[in-house]
């Protein structure tokens, strides 16, 4: 099948078909990483924007490595110190972005459903770098990317998804990429950072860590977002690590082929000890690595779909 | 509806008569086998690289080594087709500086896919030489390339249709000039 939506917004609305495309295509795109010129003509001639209101370093190097690897002409556009702290509204932002003729605008922001609204706004491919606490889907694509590369298969799988859910788009993303996919997923944390109802995505809830990664294939923790705590969720940073930091000794109960992943930046000691996050469990490397592939083979289907226009 | 079968090319004594012809004159051509490397075109290219690298060692008692090349990521018509084409990727195990490599594919047609491969191959490092090894040439070239090598010439009008067919997909060895159905 081909691929044939302008947009990549959320994994919730992909097909199983759609997100192996994706995979097989960015399985295909890590030989580029190993050449000693990192570069296919690709791309050449077409502009993406990196339009991002939110922190974010991982994220947007790899979708500008990705870009420059294809020989496209990436521009990046924050939010800091640009039109934006004047006042400019996004959707102005964003006309003032299409006037320039990019063909795809990678786009992050704070408020759940930007990407959407700028998906509808604009004529070119508008690609979802996170919104909110809603979705991040290339995250969630290079997770299962990792996954299925060290397992060889992602069908009957199962996750244990641990730590700040609710305010996790990571969480959701990855939730619904796995479900569509075959795979079991648990969310494990605190009562007060699992969001009400999150069983509805057909997950398993936990409340106990050791509890939650006793039987799994893959443990994905997630970093306490500090940053989008506006009260008390936690008693304090001590206790969460003390409860649900994963360290060597409660890991002791897990499988010996686990894998362990996260999404970064880490918050060492917080929720991953050193020697974890160090560990010959972890893959938290490959994950980058494999992050720049996925968003080549990203930016490679929608760069295509532009033509039916 | 399916293309018509008009007339058969080469049935399967003669298409293995072709290979063992080019890989002699692969070896006759380049003095034996040092530095020699096939490059073989996804999908069936790659089929014929490793034949004839097996003929090759057949003849030379040594085996040189087979890579598989998708030229995707190359092509010249990327963003005219409705959606973009599979991206199968790239396999050379080896360093392709300094060697004599050996471009294989089953049809030649337009050239453009060949131009797009000398492309490819250039991005991965500097080759001594590339030569072309062809099964068919079936004429009609847009752009300035000759094969080396070539198993059948067949001339051909610009609707008809070569289907190469090799055991290891369909089951068969066997190349056809095929109509397409009238609609």
């Amino acid at each position: 099948m081909g691929w044939t939506r302008k947009d990549l917004l959320t994994m919730q609305e992909l097909e199983p078909a759609e997100i192996g495309l994706i995979l097989d295509t960015a399985a295909s795109m890590k030989e580029i990483a190993g050449r000693e010129i990192k570069k296919v003509p690709t791309l050449r001639g077409r502009t993406v924007v990196n339009l991002f209101y939110e922190a974010s370093t991982r994220t947007r190097t790899s979708f500008e490595i990705a870009g420059k690897w294809l020989s496209a002409d990436v521009v990046n556009w924050s939010a800091a110190g640009s039109s934006a702290a004047k006042g400019e509204t996004l959707l102005d932002t964003a006309k003032n972005i299409e006037a320039m003729s990019p063909d795809v605008v990678v786009v992050r922001h704070g408020a759940s459903g930007t990407a959407q609204l700028l998906a509808r706004a604009l004529k070119c491919a508008v690609v979802n770098a996170g919104d909110g606490a809603h979705e991040h889907p290339t995250q969630a694509l290079l997770d299962l990317l990792t996954i299925r590369e060290k397992k060889g298969h992602l069908e009957g799988l199962s996750v244990a998804i641990v730590g700040d859910i609710a305010h996790s788009r990571v969480a959701r993303s990855n939730i619904h990429g796995m479900k569509k996919l075959g795979m079991t997923v648990t969310v494990a944390g605190p009562p007060t950072l699992i969001p009400p109802f999150v069983q509805e995505l057909g997950v398993k809830v936990s409340h106990r860590l050791e509890e939650a990664i006793a039987d799994v294939d893959v443990i994905m923790m997630l970093r306490l977002q500090q940053e989008r705590m506006t009260s008390g969720l936690i008693p304090s940073l001590r206790e969460y690590a003390r409860y649900w930091g994963l360290t060597r000794a409660s890991l002791s109960g897990a499988r010996q082929d686990v894998l362990i992943m996260h999404p970064g930046p880490v918050n060492r000691g917080i929720e991953l000890a050193p020697e974890v996050a160090d560990g010959p469990y972890s893959v938290i490397l490959d994950q980058v690595a494999n992050g720049v592939a996925v968003r080549m083979a990203v930016l490679y289907l929608l760069a295509g779909a532009r033509a039916q226009a | 509806m399916k293309p018509r079968e008009k007339a058969q090319v080469l049935d399967e004594t003669a298409l293995e008569r072709a290979l063992i012809r080019i890989a002699h004159e692969i070896v006759e051509k380049n003095g034996g086998t040092a530095d020699l490397a096939f490059v073989g075109l996804r999908t069936r290219g790659v089929t014929l690289a490793q034949r004839l690298a097996e003929r090759v060692t057949g003849i030379e008692g040594v085996k040189p080594p087979v890579g598989t090349l998708d030229i995707t990521l190359y092509r010249d018509d990327l963003g005219l087709k409705v959606a973009q084409p599979v991206v199968r990727g790239t396999e050379i195990p080896f360093d392709v500086t300094g060697k004599i490599v050996i471009l294989v594919d089953d049809v030649l047609f337009t050239g453009r896919t060949i131009r797009a491969a000398l492309d490819a191959i250039m991005d991965l490092g500097r080759p001594r030489a590339i030569q072309l090894a062809i099964l068919v040439d079936r004429g009609h070239r847009e752009l300035p390339i000759r094969p080396d090598y070539v198993g059948k010439n067949l001339p051909t009008s610009r609707r008809e249709i070569v289907a190469v067919r090799l055991r290891e997909h369909d089951g068969e060895d066997r190349v056809v000039i095929e109509e397409p159905a009238e609609e």
